[in-house]
């Protein structure tokens, strides 16, 4: 087991003084690993600040203000001014242990709710997000956010949805949102082999509006169960020597679609990657905690094998080395417990 | 309420002989069959069934099938069923059977019903066929009829009493663009063609039904006639129908049920498949409300109808869940 590195804290011994003749309690180390503890992309780093702010007097943070000019502005006031983005940015960063705590406390059903509401509110309006709501949960875990969508906002799911769409994202988003599908392992041999056919056939052949507008791909992709899709994928990958999802890259929402339907670690991994990346936008990092808490219970382990795969590292390493404080111990918490299932 | 007489006390047992007992024999007792199982509810003829099952180790419903024949032996193999049960096996069949789907019973299954209630029978058909009902209807309709009824068959639609009478107002009038739009404007007798679907199909099949009542009384303010009547007449035109069918049905469950059993009476023959439907569904729910409406809109009661347009053991099976009690 990896172990979390600890902020050394120095102890001073005697007094030390800075330029100004000043008392100073706190050692350059210090200093830089409290402007570590403000900076994190990805919660912040609560320890310094409980163990080292807390010694700072006025001086010491006279001396931190001035060496910290990418949070302190120097500019013609006479004294270091909070950078307001920065500050923004630090509010956010405190906030994301808070949240992930509420979202794992919160019950699926009305989590999924919120995040159904969410995922066509923003601007841009998140498509993936709700392509993964509709096609990773289960059948009846879904219908159990349609219900708390109700109670929450007094309409359904598909209104809201429908009404907020058009053209080919409506045919299909509305129709993920609305199929209630069989769960169960039966399927028709025949049948496959025939959609299979169809699906290679629009694919393979037909421009990126045409497949978009075939009703028969989307008929196959959104009524057929799980495990007959499945089966599709791979009688596809026999019959055209590829993969039925790289196959629709031009078309990112089937893409995804397909994803989520046959192989959510595949799709999960992907969005991990990007929330750990070096400039993810606040949405990409807002998927690091939505994955990881909705994914613990379920499937952390193949996700997690995923992204190795993927990113040529651990996912607890990654995390460890991207995100701060409890933020941090709480994911990497999850994901041990979810590996460990 | 309903119309079915069935008494509190009975016992399964001996129902289960009496019926064994009317299958004996060179011939069937019908009469027999009939006077036990049409007058006994769900419960009653769920119990009669296990009965007959542990006493003489098979399908009550295999032995029906096999003794019965024709529009009677569909009736009472659909009026055995447990009532859910048999909503999927008349929306599998609706579905399966023909050569084209039947839409009003694929409407009819999922309108007549609350959320809740389609949500049991989505899953009862899922329990019996190992794929769900709207994987089925995908598979075997097409086109916009395709979109509208897979639509319809899978929303959970909100049943809250909220109305938005801006967006009812509105829609109101997004639905007149799509409806007029086959050539000059105003209402009267349509019949052109549809000038889009996608409207029509996203407000019948997402908005809550008080929202959609809302909406069609401001179609009928702003264009001056009803929506059902701009849609048109056109039988040839099965979308349109089923449009009309649909709309119908969302305003006055009762009434749009009354239209079908007046149809299927209508015409040179019976339609018996829609009268055996309606009437086996709706005997322990609301049929004698649905025979005042039926008085009303046509100045004969159901009973005579049924009387005069039906004969044999059909007859009296229908008859009998009528709530006649003497015509043997």
């Amino acid at each position: 087991m990896a172990e979390r590195k600890k902020t050394t804290i120095l102890v001073i011994g005697g007094k030390k003084l800075n330029k100004e003749g000043e008392k100073i309690m706190t050692s350059p180390e210090e200093c830089e690993a409290l402007r570590k503890a403000f900076s994190g992309t990805h919660g912040v780093e609560e320890k310094s600040m409980l163990e080292i702010l807390v010694k700072c007097n006025p001086a010491d943070l006279t001396t931190f203000r001035k060496k910290s000019p990418y949070i302190f502005l120097d500019d013609e006031c006479c004294f270091e001014k909070w950078d307001p983005f920065h500050m923004k940015s630090l509010e956010i960063e405190f906030l994301r242990f808070q949240r992930a705590v509420i979202q794992q406390t919160m019950h699926p059903w009305e989590r999924d709710a919120l995040l159904v509401r969410k995922s066509l509110e923003e601007k841009p309006p998140l498509y993936n997000l709700l392509i993964e709501l509709a096609c990773t949960r289960t059948s009846d875990e879904f219908l159990g956010a349609r219900k708390a969508f109700q109670c929450l906002y007094s309409e359904s799911v598909e209104e809201f949805v429908a009404v907020r769409v058009e053209g080919f994202q409506r045919r299909l988003l509305v129709a993920l949102v609305s199929t209630y599908r069989y769960e169960g392992m039966r399927i028709d041999e025949a049948a496959i082999e025939l959609e299979c056919q169809k699906l290679g056939r629009a694919i393979k052949t037909d421009k990126k509006n045409e497949i978009e507008n075939d009703d028969e791909v989307l008929r196959i992709l959104t009524t057929r169960s799980k495990h007959y899709l499945k089966t599709i994928h791979k009688c596809y990958k026999k019959n055209y020597d590829s993969n039925l999802d790289e196959d629709l890259d031009d078309i990112q929402m089937l893409r995804d679609t397909v994803n989520c339907l046959c192989a959510p670690p595949i799709y999960f991994s992907k969005i991990l990657v990007a929330a750990m990346s070096v400039c993810p936008t606040e949405q990409e990092k807002e998927a690091l905690t939505r994955v990881i808490v909705t994914r613990t219970d379920v499937d952390m382990k193949d996700i997690a094998e995923e992204f190795n795969r993927k990113f040529g590292a651990p996912l607890i390493e990654r995390i460890e080395a991207t995100a701060l404080g409890n933020y941090r111990d709480f994911l990497v918490a999850l994901v041990k417990r979810g590996m460990a299932n | 309420m309903a119309t079915l007489l069935a008494p509190e006390d009975f016992s399964p047992g001996e129902d289960a002989m009496a019926l064994n007992k009317a299958f004996e024999g060179w011939g069937t007792d019908e009469k027999t069959i009939i006077w036990i199982l049409g007058h006994r509810n769900a419960d009653q003829r769920k119990q009669i069934r296990l009965a007959y099952q542990e006493i003489y180790l098979e399908d009550l419903i295999k032995k029906l099938k096999y003794e019965l024949s024709g529009d009677f032996e569909r009736a009472v193999c659909h009026w055995i069923l447990d009532p859910v049960e048999r909503e999927a096996v008349l929306a599998y069949e609706a579905i399966i059977k023909n050569y084209r789907p039947d839409y009003r019973v694929i409407l009819e299954t999922a309108l007549t019903k609350s959320a809740e209630e389609l949500l049991t029978v989505k899953r009862t058909y899922q329990f019996l066929y190992k794929r769900s009902l709207e994987e089925d209807v995908a598979s075997h309709t097409a086109g916009d009829m395709r979109k509208f009824l897979v639509a319809v068959v899978s929303v959970y639609r909100y049943e809250g009493e909220e109305i938005e009478e801006e967006v009812a107002h509105s829609e109101a009038n997004i639905l007149g663009d799509e409806i007029q739009g086959g050539g000059g404007s105003g209402g009267g007798c349509g019949g052109g063609a549809l000038k889009g679907a996608e409207e029509i199909i996203r407000i019948l099949s997402t908005r809550s039904k008080p929202q959609l009542l809302a909406t069609f009384n401001y179609y009928k303010q702003i264009h001056g006639t009803s929506i059902t009547k701009s849609l048109g007449g056109d039988p040839a035109d099965e979308f349109s129908a089923a449009l009309r069918a649909a709309i119908q049905c969302i305003k006055n469950p009762k009434r749009y049920l009354q239209k079908v059993v007046s149809h299927s009476m209508n015409r040179v023959g019976t339609e018996e498949d829609a009268l055996s439907r309606v009437i086996v569904t709706r005997a322990e729910k609301d049929l004698k409300e649905m025979k005042d409406v039926y008085l009303e809109k046509t100045g004969r009661s159901l009973d005579d109808a049924v009387a005069s347009e039906t004969t044999g053991d059909y007859k009296a099976f229908l008859l009998t869940l009528l709530g006649n009690q003497d015509y043997f």
